[in-house]
């Protein structure tokens, strides 16, 4: 997993090298100025030589001066490392989520891809810019003071070693205990905010049922928890600063008692006391920033497991060496077809599905909730593979083809459709991308789009909000199916595409097809018979399996699941009428 | 649009309407905490001056301990650790400051946190309905996530920074002074250009970083929108398109956080460096002054001077870095303060709903116990008399006018009637009216003219909660909460005993399938009930309406296609609901319109139609062609 990541540092791997090289300057020069102090005190002012104070003065000056180069260029790297990482990544994962099927796509959740880009790539980015800066900084920092120290003495530097290794202990024993009651509180808090969001989405509930001090009360009991939560691990943090205060006194006191016994016997000066007592606040520094770093690595560390799994996921569904690019027509053919989700899970959704459509011919589906109905049709443009047997388009496995080739001439408009924010043209035009404004009209005149289209202000050049929030579902689902008809399809697929649309103009759509595309094979998928009657063949699925295969009429006089499913429609459990 | 204007107006707050934010903040902050917070206060100063403290010894330490030591013969060292002795006293005092200051900040902040999310949210849930129509639903989310948050961080961490920060300059200044005069007016000079050259690189990161939050919305909004159509994407074959679009947005995203970032991190080492020179100014003149030996300035002097001049830069570069995350958490602090000031949900309506029995005579009389009787009681403010009215559940619309905004008005002179009992059905297209006028009668929202009245009473002098407790409402869109099924039913009325629930699930049809559930009425629902089906859903909220028994239904029948079987369990349990109640439906039903007592053909926000369904086939309307459209497809 750290492999993976690393290597998303690419072309910005040499900032991210610079980077603690120039902190680890900036450190050193650092640390060599209290030593250079020390010589002005020794040297300078108390032997009464202002030629030394100048001379290290000026000495300090330039290491001022380059210390300061070196802390801008590793401010400078690192940004540039960090910022570029994330883009990396952001880019790399974005790019691999292209190559997803579908079943990768079931595999993550939308909301779960969306927050891998975004939230935990940030939380990766301020670890990685933070651990650049500061990992390499810290550990150098604290070696090289101790260094320093024991040049200056060893003996009185063995008050240090005891102090850190309290410190150390100290903050250990602060961090473990808080890191635990810490994780229990993110979750409290993302059930609260689960709490308002149901809240806010459902408030026509909440008000028509009068439980809004209901609702307060619940709310208020969850944020208490949430706040005892807090309180309890926050309150241990409490004490990590007066333990670091505790250390550092210590020490300065320590150093104070034993430094003057040493001066006095000359082992000493006072030059170098005042130096070792910078040293022992650098020390104690860099111990404290390791410890947030060793937080933010644990914080961050969940991000990375998440980003990782992306990036490692592989698409499985690949294109054959030598693909096919010609789909001849819109033959379909089914043979024998096992199908699962989850290859070899033995859970199947499709059995023995067997049968065999012309081109150009028109077939309705219709078939209970999980009956596979989607499933079967998904199978036809290899948005999933099959388990066993074999699906054909125009006389070939589909698996043989290239799939974008595949893809354009199997039309599929998806049950839960989309549009994007961009005008209507835009968004038709993914189906072709430089269909003129009339070939545009032309599909929404056969989806029935084009009265609605031009009833808007913009007409066609109407602003769509993200999600098509601004069009009613109806008028949603005939953009859908205008788009996929601009690609000029041999195999046109409406999974359930007309269920918003009222039945007129649902019918006024099928008679477009009829007339405008014949040549086409249309696969409809719908709940409501009147889609259907009137396709060449219905299939009825149940269970994932060919309860029947015919004529309307046929059906109606053979299949009990048909006949049940047109008596109830007929009863009144049908749809007077639909939004439109 | 209207949104994008508002995130304009935000970046453009003004300097003093962020000095009131943060005043507000504060006085939040301080207001129920206000001892606390002066002990806060009190313990970051004694923090301060311990420190301070501390660092003057190191003067007492050199010239008047280590120094007379090295000069005698047999050094006498009790005098050095009584010193020690007392200094240890001092630290020991500023380690209890600061412990005091860290755990009493935990309980303000945490506090001040708790008591802005309940009233946030108990403010929220008093907001009219309109407030959530026209707010995205996203934005209400993020004030109580990231602004909050932002909240937290300035309350818990940037305030006692500055506090502290300020406190350690204030006496560092006036410890320097005590010190040395001339050296202090070189470091100040010092700090002065340390703060300009702070304040124009803040200025440039600051600037960047709010390009970067721009930059990072754009990149999320499309990362969102392309994920939700990512299937869409696959079938159209526009992969190479839209990573593309990425690049070029993902792209900008890094040149905006690479600058800001930069300057951000070039800060500290600027600062630290001017520390620096003005370190060596210090010693160098120092030391000619002290050798020079007129300026009082001994050598040990010089050694807690030059301590604390590098104390002196810290503050200086902290509040610099703080400035950022300050005026991030004024924006946030801004928008949290523009929920709590929206207007909440009026309501002047006096006359209650309470329990009644029926007194011999026949007249209605006020009683503690749930009877089953209801009656509205109505107090007459010019005689001072109460009078009590029978709930019956008949509904008047006298001539209603209704618009969403004062200048379009959506419905026009709406007149009809229901008595108790009736079942009145709208039919009609989307866009003419249908959910509008439901809204009217559980006051949703206001009408503009005309009047509703309930049971003879204008609904406008009903307690909006007792008006809405006398209406069972089932929605289109079902809305569960997380919790087990049992609650979920139970929401209808929280007295409701499991009997009470499990009759509630049997009328509504919902008792078959939830007994199937793997733990029956006490399994889970999380996440609005994604784990059951749409049918079930709508099953569930049936039987929410059906335990509160109420007395006028308000319907919305759904139109998303759920599978036959399903469906005709839904319509079921809808027909058993129905029963014996006044029930205003929004129809697509065929079943539900035959069987209406009256129907409603609404076009265009007006009634256009209305009559039995007999009455309408043979008028030839509009009803006429509705039906028979769906006659000839069905």
């Amino acid at each position: 997993m750290i492999k993976i990541l690393l290597s998303q540092f690419k072309q910005y791997t040499r900032a991210a090298v610079l980077t603690p090289v120039f902190t680890g300057l900036e450190a050193l020069l650092e640390l060599l100025i209290p030593f250079i102090t020390a010589k002005i005190i020794d040297e300078g002012i108390e032997a009464g030589n202002l030629q030394k104070i100048y001379l290290y003065g000026g000495i300090m000056l330039i290491m001022a001066f380059l210390s300061l180069i070196s802390g801008v260029m590793a401010g400078k790297n690192a940004a540039e490392a960090s910022s570029g990482f994330a883009s990396n990544l952001r880019e790399s994962m974005y790019e691999n989520i292209q190559k997803f099927s579908f079943s990768n796509i079931d595999k993550f959740s939308t909301a779960g891809l969306v927050t891998r880009m975004t939230t935990d790539v940030t939380n990766v980015q301020n670890a990685a810019q933070m651990i650049l800066r500061i990992a390499s900084r810290a550990p150098l920092m604290l070696i090289l003071s101790m260094v320093m120290c024991f040049f200056i003495n060893a003996k009185l530097s063995m008050i240090f070693l005891v102090a850190m290794v309290i410190l150390a202990l100290a903050l250990y024993l602060i961090m473990s205990k808080t890191t635990v009651i810490f994780k229990q509180v993110f979750s409290r808090y993302d059930d609260l905010n689960g709490e308002v969001q149901e809240n806010v989405t459902a408030i026509r509930v909440v008000k028509a049922f009068v439980r809004e001090d209901f609702e307060v009360n619940k709310f208020q009991k969850a944020a208490g928890m949430l706040y005892d939560l807090s309180v309890k691990a926050e309150s241990r943090l409490a004490f990590n600063n007066p333990v670091m205060m505790l250390v550092i006194y210590g020490c300065m006191i320590a150093l104070s008692w034993f430094g003057a016994q040493f001066i006095v016997v000359g082992d000493l000066t006072t030059g170098e006391l005042t130096s070792l007592f910078s040293y022992v606040m650098s020390m104690m520094m860099s111990l404290m920033m390791l410890s947030m770093v060793f937080v933010m690595i644990t914080m961050s560390a969940a991000s990375c497991v998440r980003i990782s799994e992306v990036l490692e996921e592989k698409a499985d569904l690949v294109n054959p060496k030598q693909p096919v690019m010609e789909i001849p027509d819109g033959r379909i053919d089914f043979n024998h077809v096992e199908f699962s989700y989850k290859h070899g899970s033995g859970e199947e959704v499709l059995h023995d599905i067997d049968f065999h459509v012309d081109a150009g011919e028109t077939i309705g589906i219709i078939g209970g909730t999980g009956s596979g109905k989607s499933s079967l049709v998904n199978l036809i443009s290899r948005l999933y593979d099959v388990d066993k047997g074999q699906v054909m388009v125009g006389g070939r496995d589909v698996r043989t083809y290239d799939m974008e080739a595949l893809r354009n001439q199997v039309a599929v408009v998806l049950q839960k459709n989309v549009l994007f924010s961009g005008t209507i043209l835009d968004n038709l035009r993914w189906g072709k991308e430089d269909a003129t404004e009339e070939e545009c009209r032309e599909a929404c005149r056969q989806a029935c789009a084009d009265e609605f289209i031009d009833s808007f202000p913009d007409g066609y050049n109407t602003w769509i909000e993200q999600g098509g929030t601004n069009v009613s579902g109806g008028q949603k689902q005939r953009l859908c199916i205008a788009r996929a008809l601009l690609k000029k399809p041999k195999v046109l697929i409406l999974d359930d595409s007309t269920s918003a649309v009222d039945t007129a103009t649902d019918a006024k759509i099928r008679e477009a097809f009829r007339e405008k595309i014949p040549g086409t094979t249309k696969i409809i998928i719908a709940q409501r018979i009147s889609s259907v009657k009137d396709a060449d063949r219905i299939m009825v699925l149940e269970d994932g399996r060919i309860n029947g295969f015919d004529t309307h009429e046929n059906l109606l006089k053979t299949n009990q699941i048909y006949q049940e499913i047109y008596e109830t429609q007929q009863k009144g459990g049908g749809d007077f009428d639909q939004p439109s | 649009m209207e949104r994008q204007d508002g995130t304009n107006k935000r970046k453009r707050m003004s300097t003093r309407e962020m000095g009131k934010t943060l005043g507000r903040v504060l006085s939040y902050m301080i207001g129920s905490y206000k001892w606390s917070f002066a002990v806060v206060v009190a313990c970051i100063f004694g923090m301060a001056l311990a420190t301070r403290r501390g660092t003057l010894f190191m003067q007492n330490l050199i010239d008047d301990y280590i120094l007379p030591l090295t000069q005698t013969a047999q050094p006498d060292f009790g005098p050095l650790a009584h010193a020690l002795g007392k200094l240890a006293l001092i630290y020991l005092a500023g380690m209890i400051c600061a412990y005091g200051y860290n755990r009493i900040m935990v309980n303000v902040s945490q506090g001040t946190m708790k008591k802005l999310r309940d009233q946030l949210f108990s403010h929220m849930e008093s907001l009219p309905i309109k407030y959530f129509d026209t707010h995205a639903h996203g934005d209400i989310m993020s004030v109580y996530t990231n602004d909050v948050d932002t909240l937290r961080q300035l309350m818990s961490q940037s305030i006692p920074q500055v506090i502290n920060s300020v406190i350690t300059m204030a006496t560092t200044v006036v410890s320097m002074f005590i010190l040395s005069v001339p050296l202090t007016v070189i470091s100040l000079i010092m700090v002065a250009v340390m703060a300009f050259a702070a304040s124009k690189i803040g200025g440039k990161s600051g600037a960047y970083f709010s390009r970067q939050q721009k930059s990072l919305g754009t990149v999320n909004g499309y990362i969102e929108e392309m994920m939700e159509g990512q299937k869409v994407v696959k079938v159209f074959c526009h992969e190479e398109k839209s990573l593309e679009q990425f690049k070029k947005l993902n792209e900008d995203l890094r040149v905006w956080a690479y600058n800001a970032n930069k300057f951000a991190n070039i800060m500290m080492p600027v600062n630290a460096n001017i520390g620096n020179i003005s370190y060596v100014l210090c010693a160098a003149i120092g030391a000619v002054l002290s050798l020079s030996g007129n300026f009082g300035l001994t050598l040990g002097t010089l050694v807690s001077f030059l301590m604390l001049s590098k104390s002196f830069t810290q503050p200086v570069t902290q509040i610099s870095q703080q400035m950022n995350s300050i005026v991030m958490a004024m924006a946030g602090a801004e928008r949290i303060f523009r929920l709590m000031d929206e207007k909440p949900e009026t309501d002047n309506g006096y006359v209650e709903l309470v329990n009644a029995k029926v007194l011999p005579d026949g007249s209605l009389t006020e009683t503690a116990e749930r009877t089953g009787v209801w009656a509205w009681k109505h107090p007459h403010q010019a005689d001072g008399t109460i009078t009590y009215t029978k709930l019956e559940g008949d509904v008047t619309f006298d001539d209603v006018d209704f618009g969403y905004t004062p200048e379009k008005i959506v419905l026009h002179h709406i007149k009809m009637y229901a008595t108790p009992g009736q079942k009145i059905a709208f039919v009609g297209s989307t866009g003419a009216g249908k959910t509008t006028i439901t809204n009217l009668i559980n006051r949703f929202y206001d009408i503009q003219d005309g009047k509703i009245r309930y049971d003879g009473i204008n609904i406008n002098k009903i307690k909006k909660a007792d008006l809405r407790r006398s209406l069972g409402m089932v929605l289109q869109d079902t809305h569960l909460f997380t919790g087990t099924v049992m609650e979920n039913i139970r929401y209808g009325r929280l007295d409701a005993t499991d009997e009470e629930c499990i009759a509630a699930a049997k009328l509504a049809n919902a008792h078959g399938f939830i007994k199937h559930l793997p733990e029956g009425y006490n399994t889970m629902l999380t996440g609005d009930g994604s784990n059951l089906s749409q049918g079930q859903r709508q099953l569930l909220a049936i039987a929410r309406a059906a335990v509160a028994d109420p007395p006028v239904l308000i319907l919305d029948e759904a139109t998303s296609s759920i599978d036959t079987r399903t469906e005709m369990l839904v319509q079921q349990g809808m027909d058993r609901l129905m029963k014996g109640r006044t029930t205003f439906v929004i129809a697509h039903r065929l079943s539900t319109v035959q069987n209406s007592d009256c129907i409603m053909v609404l076009e265009h926000g007006r009634i256009i139609e209305r009559g039995t369904h007999d009455q309408l086939i043979e008028e030839k309307g509009k009803y006429y062609q509705l039906y028979t459209g769906n006659a000839i497809a069905g």
